[in-house]
């Protein structure tokens, strides 16, 4: 009996704390985005709410971070230097997990609402992302590298940091618009929410997924050039000569 | 209007593409060049990866070309002969234009070789045409005949083995020069999206000195089937062939070919070929301008 006591007297701080936790529900405003012709790029909604325990919100203010993120690949990264009056691609790097898409708003700038060490961990900002770069051993080389390839992306709108775009309603509510531009990668995509406060992520939640992917037509080119590739060129080959020889016939005509 | 390029993996606007590729049909209307040359730094400067813009510039070639073969083969401007062997020639230089294209991939150095090659080419052929254009030009102000142009073939070619008669261009050369001819048009078309008719026909010309009544038919028959076997070739190897976007631009170029080619009519060619040796100028110096400028970004990515 005294040992259940014992336990439970240990056991109990621990399901408060738990429960001292807020809990997230995010949501996106699309599960899905279909690449279709007339595609060219589309908005996200990420909102939710906030559940504190027992409905009190704490004192002071709290901040979100939104992150939507692309699925990890390898990537090559070149580099032009001017050789002899010619910019020519002169140095490369690899990076072995770049995320094909990287969107982060928070509510006020991330260096004002968390600390450094935090922001690593949750890689939250473009300079915070952990990009594995490889093969290069200078430190000053691979900032240049990692520099660089954020800068690419940002200017491509493939890398997107916003601070101040998260609207929080009374503590409780929040929403952000993040813009995916047309030549968006496909593949599934994690939408990541992050309750800051006092500089520490305090919840994170990234349970919500949004695939994106091309659809109809634009899918069955995609396929077909991919996969059934002498059919896919036999075709492409028809269709030029048959529309040129249509054209020609018709113009013939007038 | 915007269109999505389900190969090229972005959007581009439907309405921009058709102009472009119409203002380069005016052009190959007015000269009767395929205009690949014009299409592909085009489509680059408009922001299309250049191995999507070359395989679908080459793409629209074909098109373009379709039905000024048939138009030429009636009237008999086709020399059947002298057109195997050039497209014979120009298959194998689509696969040796394959090979170089994933070599120079794998080495990050496409994209520069692409416009070397195309300020080289251009610059040259420009340069050449335009000295050529203002002599007659000069001449005729003068109001002088130029001397006619002796025909004959270059002594490299006269002194390749093997002859074949090819009776239609009224030669009696080894097959091996239009062999070689077609072979390096063919790896130009891989890697340029070019059908190459700017080169073949002066060369024709003047390498080969083929009867003039032939060399344009024959130069449209060579790019017809290389063009084709250079889209069979990138959908094999670099899958860069996006049909949406060659089907735009050969709505354009076949409306523009239409409207050159009666343009054609009421300008006098010496001023037509000045027109175009200018034009050719212009882009090889754009060319030049962006291999030496410091380039808005220094850094490229490609998947591994």
């Amino acid at each position: 009996m005294m040992r259940l006591l014992a336990l439970l007297l240990f056991l109990l701080p621990m399901v408060a704390s738990a429960q001292n936790v807020p809990k997230l529900v995010p949501d996106v405003s699309q599960r899905e985005i279909n690449i279709q012709s007339g595609f060219t790029g589309a908005e996200m909604l990420l909102f939710g709410a906030i559940i504190y325990p027992r409905g009190v919100a704490p004192e002071g203010q709290v901040d979100v971070a939104v992150v939507l993120r692309g699925p990890t690949r390898s990537v090559t990264l070149r580099e032009k230097q001017n050789i002899a009056g010619i910019w020519i691609n002169a140095d490369s790097t690899d990076f072995r997990s770049v995320p094909a898409y990287y969107a982060i708003a928070s509510s006020r700038p991330l260096s004002e609402i968390v600390d450094s060490k935090t922001a690593a961990i949750y890689e939250l900002g473009l300079e915070r992302l952990q990009l594995s770069p490889s093969g290069e051993v200078d430190a000053a080389e691979q900032k240049r590298f990692v520099d660089g390839l954020v800068d690419l992306n940002r200017r491509n709108g493939l890398f997107r940091q916003e601070a101040g775009t998260v609207e929080i309603t009374d503590q409780v509510l929040y929403r952000a618009r993040l813009n995916i531009p047309s030549s968006v990668p496909v593949g599934t995509y994690t939408a990541e929410t992050l309750l800051i406060r006092n500089g520490r992520v305090i919840v994170a939640d990234d349970n919500v997924e949004v695939r994106i992917r091309k659809t109809g037509f634009e899918q069955l080119v995609t396929i077909l050039a991919q996969d059934y590739a002498f059919f896919y060129g036999a075709m492409a080959v028809l269709v030029s000569l048959l529309l040129g020889w249509f054209a020609g016939y018709v113009f013939q005509r007038l | 209007m915007d269109i999505y390029l389900p190969i090229a993996n972005l959007s581009v606007n439907a309405l921009v593409i058709i102009l472009l590729g119409g203002g380069v049909g005016v052009l190959s209307g007015m000269f009767g060049v395929g205009g690949g040359f014009l299409t592909t730094p085009l489509l680059i400067f408009y922001g299309i990866p250049p191995a999507v813009a070359a395989a679908s510039a080459s793409t629209q070639v074909t098109g373009a070309s379709v039905s000024g073969v048939f138009a030429h083969m009636k009237r008999g401007g086709v020399d059947f002969q002298m057109g195997a062997v050039l497209v014979f020639g120009g298959i194998f230089g689509t696969a040796a234009g394959a090979a170089i294209f994933e070599i120079l991939e794998a080495l990050g150095q496409i994209d520069t070789v692409i416009n070397i090659l195309y300020v080289v080419m251009l610059g040259s052929i420009g340069g050449l045409m335009a000295k050529e254009s203002l002599t007659s030009v000069r001449a005729s102000r003068a109001g002088k005949p130029l001397p006619a142009a002796k025909r004959r073939h270059h002594p490299l070619v006269a002194n390749l083995p093997m002859r074949w008669r090819f009776y239609r261009s009224g030669l009696y050369i080894s097959p091996l020069a239009p062999l070689i001819l077609g072979f390096i048009t063919g790896i130009m078309t891989m890697l340029l999206g070019v059908g190459g008719g700017f080169i073949m026909v002066p060369a024709m010309l003047y390498l080969l000195g083929m009867g003039a009544q032939v060399v344009v038919g024959t130069s449209l028959f060579q790019i017809l089937f290389v063009t084709m076997a250079s889209t069979m070739m990138h959908s094999l190897t670099t899958k860069a062939v996006d049909i949406v976007l060659a089907v735009f631009l050969l709505i354009g170029s076949v409306i523009g070919a239409q409207i050159g080619a009666r343009l054609a009519q009421r300008m006098r060619p010496d001023y037509l070929r000045l027109f175009l040796a200018v034009i050719v100028l212009l882009v090889a110096i754009r060319m030049a301008l962006g291999l030496g400028w410091r380039p808005d970004e220094i850094y490229t990515l490609q998947a591994l």
